[in-house]
């Protein structure tokens, strides 16, 4: 315990005596961690997102003016018979008047023009998979109560596509940043090796263990690793915090920012452990390529 | 200290040869605890590589080297350390670290101990006193005279109290009296029964001291004053 303390003054001070070599290890690091901390909330982001179009009516049958509640009872029958289909609700000519003024309350002079009368009722009808909602489209399609059938198919395809090229974009990315990282520990700690060479001969003359030889120099990758790891995720909440209010402002109601504190703290957590796990094998690698112990 | 009539330092046929250069060449030889050992020889007859042998910084081609009984050669490498422990060096240029104080280097072996920081102060101090350089415990080597630095590389050798000191060329960047000096501490030490093997080019050092010189050449032991009627052998 009194060595630990010892070497960590030791690893200390060969960080500070480099400064520069310190700083450079430091920078790609946190370079690295920002930019798979934030792939990794635009992943979180673009889940909720999905999840949110999920939740919604994925298709909406107007019906004709005529059409009787039997009718529209039978129809909803037969939809949930089909097994593919979650939830059909029904949404009357009143109801349809209160959403459209409850979108447009910022707009008085569109909703005065608007009666329930002109607007149509409908039944908003979701799927357990997305690929039955196209069948669902259909079928209501061939209703004779039916004036015209939209559903969100794209939407939420293009979502989905979206997300899964954020993810292979952004995995190949951090992949490559974190092999470079690593990289970069491994050059780093070699060159600050090279720097004690006298050093470490003097120790070894004295009889320290390779351990107390090497210890220093692990707490080195594990400094860069763990500092960085906690800047760049403070980075990130610093501007998710910034950014949330004002996007949830544009894309009205929509979560397009779903990341929590709950979330920034895993994050945190997952960015120490890497940074540390990085930062000890990337020195690990360097003591036992450089130091001839 | 070594048990009863055990050598401290025991070679038995040791050969070191280095590709096509032989460094030692069966090499047998005896230091008796307490004992004062003079390594002469010109440049190149193999007096570094033989203290190499003795602190396992290199290994043998063949044969043995015992320290206090304990086979060196065949040593795992985790006590490698605790070897270097019991056999202090002295380097002809100090090994002194630059940014650590002479106060700090004379620690320097007790910190890695891990000894208590109370221990490790009054420890350094007692031996700062022996090698007489007290008021100079806060300067940086860069602020010693030659025979100040390698009386520094003496107190860290002997700060652990070791029961051998190795001294490879210690006053050879020394002035006359700066080696002198050097020379009274380790001959002080010796009195106080750790065995000192010192391997030197000066003849005047050598010639001035009783004590037993072993000769090399080009790797063999040619001389040795401790055998009786020991004459040089022909090259």
């Amino acid at each position: 315990m009194r060595n630990l303390s010892r070497l960590l003054k030791v690893a200390a001070k060969r960080i500070t005596r480099n400064p520069y070599q310190a700083l450079a290890a430091f920078l790609v690091m946190l370079l690295t961690f920002f930019v798979a901390g934030a792939f990794v909330l635009l992943s979180v982001g673009s889940n909720a997102l999905i999840a949110y179009f999920e939740s919604r009516p994925q298709v909406t049958a107007f019906l004709k003016d005529d059409t009787t509640s039997e009718k529209v009872k039978e129809i909803q029958d037969r939809l949930l018979k089909t097994g593919v289909v979650s939830k059909t609700t029904y949404v009357s000519k009143e109801e349809a008047l209160k959403i459209y003024k409850e979108r447009n309350k910022n707009e008085p002079i569109l909703a005065e023009f608007v009666t329930a009368e002109i607007l149509p009722a409908s039944i908003e009808v979701s799927t357990y998979k997305l690929e039955d909602l196209s069948k669902v489209a259909d079928t209501l399609q061939n209703e004779q109560a039916v004036e015209e059938v939209v559903y969100q198919k794209n939407i939420v395809e293009t979502l989905s596509n979206w997300t899964r090229t954020l993810r292979l974009v952004g995995g190949g990315l951090v992949a490559f940043l974190l092999l470079t990282t690593f990289l970069i520990t491994l050059i780093v700690i070699g060159l600050n090796i090279s720097l004690h060479q006298d050093e470490i001969e003097i120790m070894k003359l004295v009889g320290a263990t390779p351990g107390y030889i090497r210890l220093p120099f692990i707490f080195e990758g594990v400094f860069y690793g763990l500092f960085s790891g906690v800047v760049a995720t403070a980075f990130l909440a610093v501007i998710f915090t910034w950014a949330t209010p004002t996007l949830q402002k544009i894309f009205s109601g929509v979560p397009i920012m779903s990341a929590g504190p709950l979330v920034f703290l895993y994050l945190l957590v997952g960015e120490i452990l890497i940074g540390t796990g990085i930062g000890v094998i990337g020195s690990f690698v360097a003591t036992r390529k450089y130091l001839k112990i | 200290m070594g048990a009863p009539n055990q050598p401290m330092i025991s070679f038995h046929s040791v050969s070191k040869q280095y590709d096509s250069l032989v460094a030692l060449a069966d090499v047998s030889l005896e230091v008796a605890d307490a004992e004062f050992v003079f390594l002469v020889g010109p440049t190149g007859a193999g007096k570094s590589t033989l203290l190499k042998l003795i602190i396992r910084e290199d290994l043998p081609t063949s044969g043995k080297v015992f320290v206090d009984g304990l086979e060196v050669s065949s040593l795992p490498d985790s006590l490698v350390p605790h070897l270097r422990r019991r056999v202090g060096t002295v380097f002809q240029d100090f090994k002194l670290l630059p940014q650590r104080t002479v106060f700090e280097n004379i620690a320097f072996p007790l910190e890695i101990l891990g000894l208590p920081d109370e221990e490790i102060e009054k420890t350094a101090e007692e031996t700062l006193g022996l090698v007489g350089l007290e008021h100079k415990a806060n300067h940086f080597p860069v602020q010693l005279s030659g025979g100040e630095a390698q009386r520094t590389a003496i107190a860290r050798a002997m700060v652990l109290r070791p029961e051998v000191i190795l001294a490879d060329e210690p006053t050879g960047n020394l002035d006359a009296r700066s080696a002198w000096e050097v020379m009274k501490l380790l001959g002080h030490l010796n009195s106080l029964g750790t065995t000192v093997i010192m391997a030197t080019h000066n003849m005047d050092i050598t010639s001035s001291l009783p004590h037993r010189k072993i000769e090399l050449q080009k790797g063999r032991v040619v001389a040795d004053s401790k055998q009786k009627g020991a004459k040089k052998k022909a090259k």
